[in-house]
């Protein structure tokens, strides 16, 4: 089954975004919908603007121009750098949106520790210091962060980038057994052609300069039921047949957000 | 749920005996000082540099006499007056500069102003205006110390984590949320250093100020024995004076400082762990 934007509500709608840095315009009349439950991953070539549109979209940085419409509930994001706390443990760095929420301390560590076991964090690491976890394990905090408000919404802005191929992996099929079992719909940020055909719905690609949207391509069947060979063929496939892709490998370091 | 009260009893006492364990290694350093300073003493003679022994007698003789007390709680007093001034100035005015970079270009001259002016000069303008009072003191410890605090502040205020508060922005946090859960706890570790620094020299300050302005306390005791040529006396009182200050800085800032940074002694190796 493919989803299509027109089908049910969008839960989120971005229409006209613009954004300029120091008088540098970043973003130009970006419109992009997503409908409910649906994850889809964003990419384009390195600083076109799509970490950028993430923050925006998640109210992190306010748009020069354009509108955001949330009609989701509430959203974590994942950032590509965990962002935890340094002086507080895994379980209150996990905790810590819970603790933005107003919430009493025994069931913040209650749905901490859920958020925890779905991550497969181990219960002993949750009583370390960020310093004293690995990369990977820092990584799952910040995901288990995101999921312990019990999102239906989750923004990843590259989150992956920093890990090896087989951990790379390992915390993509998380995302999609997490995005199954709790029906959440992502804003999926990568360069990675390969991490966004395995995990997302559709895929959508962004113009090299950040005006606009330069196409969307559904893809087929569902996050998780795509075998490696099916991955491979249909990232070959878009490299070298549609000219939508043509720039996704493009790297301009002068605009590099 | 008890076993995890347990552990944190179990964990607290554990870091509360390292800290006591670590005592050992204060003595022995303090035990070098005495070493040396007896080779002094033995070299130079009783009338240069009275043997540490003889000091601690004279000291405890003053300690032994009630008046004595009442010219170090004047001094800790005003010392300590001056300091929770100078505290709070710094640290509402570093919080102000380091969030907001106009204020920060407006206060960094002012700053380099206050800190060339020697302070001796302060004791001089501040006897002027407030004649031989506490005013005086507490004025010259104020103006001393707060520049410290302030530059301590400022610093964390400015260095801290964006990337956190674009985090806490995501999940919805508030401008004073993000003050409360990053900043502050961010400025804590800048602040901790800066205070011990600041009541270092708020009590040297006040002994100083007192000695000049002639108002009594331990600086006005100083006076007198210097007046006597009491080598032995005036050491006792410096020996006083420094053990008040390390009795403060042992019993009050240190665990409170370690408590801020048990996340950064997390990753030390064990050899480095205090």
């Amino acid at each position: 089954m493919t989803r299509e934007t027109t089908g049910t509500a969008p839960s989120l709608t971005l229409s006209g975004i613009g954004h300029a840095y120091l008088g540098r315009t970043v973003l130009d009349a970006v419109d992009l919908s997503l409908a409910a439950g649906e994850v889809a991953a964003l990419v384009g070539p390195s600083g076109c603007g799509k970490s950028t549109l993430a923050h925006i979209a998640a109210g992190v940085v306010e748009p020069s121009r354009g509108r955001v419409a949330r009609r989701y509930r509430r959203h974590g994001m994942v950032f590509q750098d965990p962002r935890l706390l340094p002086w507080a443990t895994a379980r209150a760095n996990i905790a810590y949106p819970l603790r933005l929420l107003g919430l009493p301390r025994r069931e913040r560590r209650e749905r901490a520790e859920e958020a925890a076991r779905r991550v497969a964090l181990d219960r002993a690491d949750l009583d370390k210091f960020p310093v004293e976890l690995s990369g990977g394990m820092r990584q799952r905090a910040a995901i288990a962060r995101a999921l312990a408000i019990d999102p239906d919404f989750v923004y990843f802005d590259e989150p992956f980038t920093a890990l090896d191929v087989a951990l790379k992996r390992r915390m993509q099929d998380l995302v999609i057994e997490a995005a199954r079992g709790a029906r959440f719909g992502a804003l999926f940020i990568t360069h990675d052609l390969m991490e966004a055909v395995r995990i997302a719905h559709r895929v959508v690609v962004m113009d090299a300069q950040g005006r606009g949207i330069a196409g969307t391509r559904a893809v087929p069947s569902e996050p998780g039921a795509r075998d490696d060979g099916t991955v491979y063929r249909l990232v070959a496939g878009f490299l070298s047949d549609d000219p939508l892709f043509r720039h996704i490998h493009d790297i301009d370091e002068r605009r590099t957000q | 749920m008890t076993t995890a009260r347990a552990d944190a009893v179990l964990d607290r006492l554990g870091r509360v005996g390292q800290f006591l364990w670590s005592g050992w290694a204060g003595l022995a350093g303090l035990a070098l000082f005495a070493a040396l300073w007896q080779a002094g003493h033995e070299r130079y003679g009783d009338f240069i540099l009275p043997a540490p022994l003889a000091t601690l007698a004279a000291g405890l003789t003053i300690a032994a006499d009630p008046a004595a007390w009442e010219l170090a709680g004047q001094t800790t007093l005003r010392a300590v007056e001056g300091f929770a001034l100078a505290a709070f100035a710094g640290a509402a005015g570093g919080l102000a500069a380091g969030y907001s970079p106009a204020t920060m270009r407006l206060a960094r001259p002012i700053l380099t102003v206050l800190l060339g002016v020697p302070p001796i000069a302060w004791i001089v303008l501040a006897m002027i205006w407030f004649g031989s009072t506490d005013g005086t003191i507490i004025t010259t410890v104020l103006v001393a110390a707060t520049p410290v605090v302030f530059v301590g502040v400022a610093e964390g205020a400015v260095t801290r984590d964006r990337g956190l508060d674009d985090m806490a922005r995501a999940f919805g946090a508030g401008p004073l949320a993000r003050l409360t859960t990053l900043g502050l706890r961010h400025v804590a570790a800048f602040l901790f250093p800066a205070l011990t620094v600041a009541l270092g020299s708020a009590f040297k300050v006040a002994v100083m100020a007192e000695l000049l302005a002639n108002t009594g306390g331990i600086g006005g005791a100083l006076a007198a024995a210097r007046a006597n040529l009491d080598v032995a006396e005036a050491l006792a009182w410096v020996l006083i004076a420094v053990t008040g200050l390390i009795v403060v800085e042992y019993t009050l800032v240190h665990p409170i400082r370690s408590e801020f940074e048990r996340w950064r002694n997390a990753a030390r190796p064990w050899g480095v762990k205090r």
